[in-house]
């Protein structure tokens, strides 16, 4: 006899912990099967631990360069990647374990095991089978991957991912980067903050290629005065790998150009996790892309009964975007009409120094749909809070509808740019135009006002500059 | 207990609306429901409901009067109910503070305009409204923000409710829906809690662009002109609904002063012929009025022009922003080429004067406004313009509207042209006239009857001494 529950949740990630909770919140027996820790690749492999890892090479950079200039002397800055690595490592325990408390909180049965799905609702986990009743929702989430195809393969010594980078003792003497979006820009970061000689190799024309483009020269430009040396519209034709080093062959620009590192640190995308899931089996049929195919309203697969959220159900491959579907599946499965998701408006980060923020379009998304739209600007150099921190890298950059104001994307590049964001995600998600944004008054001094006058700007009437 | 009635958001753009009429009098039973006043709004003409039942004790407002939304126009309670003090004024803010009436609703920028239009404005029944008004907030987007409007949210029970609330809607949907002339009542909100949001307006159907909605006949659009002595210069009349309406989209569509023009072709024979007595006439008498008897043509298009303004007030009327000046007094100014321009010196109570005294003092001004020795108040406060280039050999032309003026007329060439009459083909003395009128005040049809009603006196000069 199967044991039974209203819904079931394979993987217990951000996306499958936060709609277990949501779930239970609305009285569904709520049932989580996780093959590893709660939490997921965020928790403890992905955000938490790098945004650890992150903070250090930030003290790091700070010590070592800044410190004086604030008046604090601190002698000679000795890095230790192992430190900064077991202090990642301890976080990340507390937040897996603080999932686990939620889940008993919530009363959330974890299941240890990996699950598969069966005809009409069932799961089974080893030899066991759990029947749902209302639901079974997919949550099994991304890994990293390597390029095969090119000799680069995963193989954990000299060619790695985050998995193994989050988890080295010391940090290597050169590191080539594969990859520029948020994860190799940000162990780029790491690195070269505890003393690598990183290259950053980006295929496509730019690094963070999703950014506005004017995000992307800024952070170029940041990571080329600091040593990072930053190779864009680049093509590893070949890698060879050897022992204790890898040599890449780079084309850019119709050269070649060899490029050898101790380490190459794969950040070139992300497989999701289909496999073995009993998909085909059950009816649940798949994207082009190899996603999991879902009616984007309801979040539910081409097999009755059966959700899917998260990164496995598609881009972006967002935890926060994932929880979110975690919260509208378990309402829609409780019979509630949540609000649908505005896919639009799911912020963007990445945590390198000086940090990039977004929300909605690019400028070049803007002129390719040939939409009206008014650019306002604002350096942190003119802001007061920026400067007396020290952190004047970046801008703030608004882009708004001409004719209504609507607020069509905003970008933000800067020291807390991942926090600042939100008021512009606020401003989106209620549909406050630019000139709502203005008329909240801002605190002086804050970064935040580099925001309103972003706003200013936008319509021509920015006052500090 | 007693309910106060406010004005209601009617339509999503409406500040302020214009009690046309009470339909229910001071002790007359109400139910929830009842049509309690009609209200003019920015649109058209709405019913302004009781939200509570019991008995009319009190209208705070008499019909006609303008009243910002939010304001107080009325109380109900039980029969026989004192209404206090308090509640029986209008006032926004305190009605609005006074915690002890249920169906205060009405809140944030809603409230704090209506209590601020009501030091500002406050009309007393019955009046005019004063000639100066606040400032429009300094932006549109700050007025779409502050514009409250409201439909009444679903009730449940009867609750003593009097006050309206709003139509939740996104700055941006709000936005949106003024620009296509979307009302927002009749507008399902998708958002949380019905929030009216962008996309819902993806699929709500637009209402009529209030530019293109027909004109209202003359009396529906400005009250009821009046004829007064002279002794009363002008009356200000304030601006209808659908006139400010009228008036800010026009503007919007076409500059600050949204023009359009009217041409119409006279026949001159007969003031021809007219002229050629007078000053035929003129000769005879010789001596000391021989001058005077040189009169040209514009003088007796300027003669017919200050006629015709006296049957068709609109078109002898100043715009004012908030307010429409229409003149009981008819000053011509005509327009004079001088060296470095053009000068527009006015003949006063152009109606009233002989063709004699419009001739000999036309000339006059004429001469000295080339020798630019006129006095300030000698080319100021014409109420209408004539402007004529027929010496120059122009057919037809524009003219531009000398503000706050709201009409002018351009005078083309008198040329000899075969055209039709009775019957057959004849050489004719023609002359086309184009009217440029400030569609602000002048509607088509308005300025239409104008230029048909100076045509007729022209074609028929003795309509001039009629």
């Amino acid at each position: 006899m199967a044991t039974q529950f209203d819904v079931i949740i394979v993987g217990g990630g951000p996306a499958g912990y936060v709609c277990a909770i949501r779930a239970a919140q609305l009285g569904l027996a709520t049932a989580v099967i996780e093959k590893d820790k709660l939490g997921g690749v965020c928790v403890n492999i992905g955000c938490i631990p790098t945004k650890a890892l992150l903070h250090s090479a930030y003290v790091a950079g700070l010590v070592a360069h800044d410190a004086k200039d604030l008046g604090i002397e601190v002698g000679s800055v000795k890095t230790d990647y192992g430190v900064a690595m077991r202090r990642s490592r301890k976080v990340s325990e507390q937040n897996s374990k603080g999932v686990e408390f939620l889940m008993k909180k919530h009363k959330v049965t974890v299941v240890k095991g990996t699950g598969v799905l069966g005809p009409n609702r069932t799961v089974r986990v080893g030899k066991d089978e759990y029947q749902a009743r209302k639901a079974v929702v997919l949550a099994t989430g991304s890994r990293v991957k390597g390029i095969p195809q090119i000799g680069l393969e995963i193989n954990k010594s000299t060619v790695i991912s985050s998995d193994e980078a989050l988890f080295l003792e010391t940090h290597p003497k050169t590191l080539a980067v594969v990859g520029a979006g948020a994860v190799g820009c940000e162990f780029a970061d790491i690195f070269h903050a505890f003393g690598s000689k990183v290259t950053l190799i980006e295929a496509l024309p730019r690094i963070l290629p999703l950014e506005d483009a004017e995000s992307s020269d800024a952070l170029t430009k940041s990571f080329k005065k600091r040593g990072v040396t930053v190779i864009a519209g680049a093509k590893v034709k070949k890698a060879t790998v050897a022992k204790d080093k890898v040599t890449l062959e780079v084309e850019t620009g119709g050269k070649t150009e060899s490029i050898e590192a101790e380490k190459v640190l794969m950040a070139a995308g992300r497989a999701v996790n289909t496999e073995n899931l009993g998909l085909q089996e059950a009816g649940v049929q798949l994207t082009d892309r190899g996603f999991i195919k879902v009616n984007p309203a309801t979040l539910e697969t081409s097999a009755p009964g059966v959700y899917s959220i998260g990164d496995v159900a598609g881009p972006p491959m967002l935890a926060h975007k994932g929880s979110r579907e975690g919260i509208v599946v378990a309402e829609l499965i409780a019979g509630h009409h949540p609000q649908p998701i505005k896919y639009d408006n799911v912020p963007s980060v990445t945590y390198c120094h000086p940090e990039v923020a977004s929300i909605g379009m690019t400028e070049d998304q803007a002129k390719e749909r040939k939409l009206e739209y008014q650019v306002g600007r604002f350096p942190f150099s003119a802001n007061g809070r920026a400067r007396t921190a020290g952190e004047t890298e970046g801008f703030v950059k608004i882009i708004r509808d001409k004719k209504y104001g609507e607020i069509l994307g905003a970008h933000i590049v800067g020291g807390h740019a991942s926090e600042i964001i939100h008021e512009l995600a606020v401003a989106r998600q209620n549909e406050y135009t630019v000139e709502e944004v203005d008329l909240a008054i801002h605190a002086h001094p804050t970064l935040s006002e580099a925001i309103a006058e972003a706003a200013l700007d936008s319509m021509g009437r920015v006052v500090h500059i | 207990m007693t309910t106060k009635v406010v004005m209601e958001a009617l339509s999503p753009t409406m500040e302020e609306g214009r009690l046309v009429e009470w339909k229910k009098q001071e002790g007359d039973a109400v139910a929830v429901g009842d049509v309690l006043a009609e209200v003019e709004t920015d649109k058209a003409v709405m019913e302004l409901v009781a939200r509570a039942a019991g008995t009319l004790l009190k209208h705070v407002v008499e019909a006609g009067a303008t009243v910002p939304v939010s304001e107080l126009v009325a109380v109900i309670g039980e029969a026989g109910e004192a209404v206090s003090e308090e509640a029986g004024k209008r006032g926004g803010g305190e009605a609005k503070r006074d915690s002890g009436t249920a169906g205060q609703a009405d809140s944030g920028a809603a409230g704090q305009r209506g209590s601020k239009d009501s030091q500002a404005t406050q009309p007393s029944p019955g009046q005019n409204r004063p000639v100066s008004m606040p400032p429009a907030p300094p932006t549109a987007a700050v007025a779409a923000e502050q514009r409250p409007s409201a439909k009444p949210p679903a009730r449940e029970g009867n609750g003593a409710k009097a006050a309206p609330g709003r139509v939740k809607a996104s700055p941006l949907a709000r936005r949106i829906a003024a620009e296509r002339g979307v009302d927002l009542v009749g507008v399902t909100g998708s958002g949380p809690e019905g929030r009216v949001v962008a996309r819902d307006l993806e699929t709500a159907v637009a209402t009529a662009p209030v530019s293109s909605r027909p004109a209202p006949s003359g009396a529906t659009a400005s009250a009821p002109l009046p004829r007064r002595p002279a002794d009363v210069p002008y009356t200000d009349v304030p601006l209808t609904q659908i006139r400010k309406t009228i008036a800010r989209r026009l503007a919007q569509s076409i500059g600050p002063v949204p023009t359009f023009y009217l041409t119409s072709e006279v026949d001159m024979e007969r003031v021809a012929e007219a002229r050629e007595a007078l000053r035929a006439a003129g000769k005879r008498e010789g001596g000391e009025a021989g001058t005077d008897a040189k009169v040209s043509f514009n003088d007796i298009i300027i003669k017919a022009v200050a006629m015709a303004l006296r049957q068709h007030p609109a078109c002898n009327s100043w715009w004012q922003d908030d307010h429409i000046r229409y003149w009981n007094e008819v000053h011509v100014s005509m327009a004079v080429a001088v060296e470095e321009g053009l000068i527009t010196p006015v003949i006063r109570h152009a109606d009233q004067k002989t063709l004699r005294e419009i001739a000999a003092e036309s000339r006059d001004l004429a001469a000295r406004a080339r020798e630019r020795r006129l006095k300030p108040e000698e080319y100021t406060g014409g109420t209408f313009t004539v402007s004529n280039l027929g010496m120059l050999d122009i057919d037809e032309f524009t003219a531009i509207i000398n503000p706050p003026e709201t009409g002018i007329l351009a005078v083309g060439r008198m040329a000899e042209k075969p055209v039709a009459h009775d019957g057959a083909v004849a050489i004719r003395r023609r002359m086309r006239l184009t009217m440029s009128c400030d569609h602000r005040v002048i509607d088509g049809a308005t300025g239409a009857q104008f230029l048909k009603t100076l045509k007729g006196m022209l074609e028929n000069p003795l309509a001039l001494v009629w």
